[in-house]
């Protein structure tokens, strides 16, 4: 329960700095997303995202700042193990899941669903 | 009411936020808050229950990406999460979910273009920005890092 908590206060407050971005300086929700996941390789490149994730778990991962620092910390890890050529394969690799999870689901769905008539 | 069809739609907005500038941030952190928090609190369920199966931390993290990706190209799907994002604004669009709404939207509004150019390419109307700056971000961390270690 106390994790569901956490998650929930953390997802909320990174939530709440996108909604600000929106808010006051009238930025487009992609580029809201485009900063955010950045935002997220760059903090996770100096190592200060983790220890969000280990407090607020999913609160920290789920949202687009996550998924910068899966991206960060598979660059890390691929350079550690085979060097420069992790450059350019960590961060693919770490986010392969979501991506193709995203590009398969995406398809699927946008195949089979009717967009709504516009009033 | 005949005094209001005298104020043009512009004027009218502009009245509006004369009045109450402060209280309409307000709400939309307030949406944004409990809609972001939710969500999360999803992922944090599924987690729980794939730490259930006794999965290590890599497979829980990747399956929660899965299951919550899927969730959000669903609900788009079916028409809802179009209205939770209407609701909760960045609250929608900041996580996971949010990146496969952009995939579905655009892609389901644009199938009568085709399924090459429709679909197909549609999908990536707001996902590709976010694959083409995350991916390039990671590149260039990367390169920091590799030089990082080599002088250290």
């Amino acid at each position: 329960m106390v994790d569901i908590l956490k998650a929930f206060l953390l997802g909320g407050c990174i939530c709440v700095i996108g909604q600000l971005l929106v808010d006051l300086t009238k930025l487009t929700p992609a580029r809201i997303m485009v900063i955010f996941v950045v935002a997220g390789v760059v903090l996770g490149l100096f190592g200060l995202y983790q220890p969000l994730v280990e407090w607020g778990g999913a609160g920290a991962s789920v949202p687009l700042t996550g998924f910068g620092n899966v991206l960060a910390k598979g660059v890390i890890k691929e350079i550690e193990e085979s060097g420069l050529l992790g450059v350019f394969t960590g961060g693919i690799k770490a986010a392969a899941a979501g991506i193709t999870a995203a590009v398969t689901f995406g398809y699927i769905i946008a195949i089979a669903s009717k967009p709504k008539i516009k009033s | 009411m005949r005094i209001n069809n005298k104020l043009s739609k512009h004027e009218y907005q502009k009245l509006i936020d004369e009045k109450a500038p402060g209280s309409h941030i307000l709400k939309n952190i307030f949406a944004a808050f409990i809609t972001g928090g939710a969500i999360c609190s999803v992922g944090q369920i599924v987690m729980l229950i794939f730490e259930q199966f006794g999965a290590d931390k890599e497979t829980i993290a990747s399956s929660t990406s899965i299951i919550m990706i899927f969730l959000g190209a669903f609900l788009t799907g079916i028409n809802i999460y179009d209205n939770i994002a209407k609701f909760g604004g960045a609250g929608a669009s900041v996580p996971i979910t949010g990146f496969s709404n952009s995939i579905v939207s655009p892609a389901m509004e644009f199938k009568k273009e085709g399924y090459v150019m429709g679909v197909g390419a549609k999908m990536f109307l707001i996902a590709g920005p976010v694959l083409v700056y995350g991916i390039f971000a990671s590149v260039v961390a990367g390169f920091a890092y590799f030089i990082w270690k080599q002088v250290m």
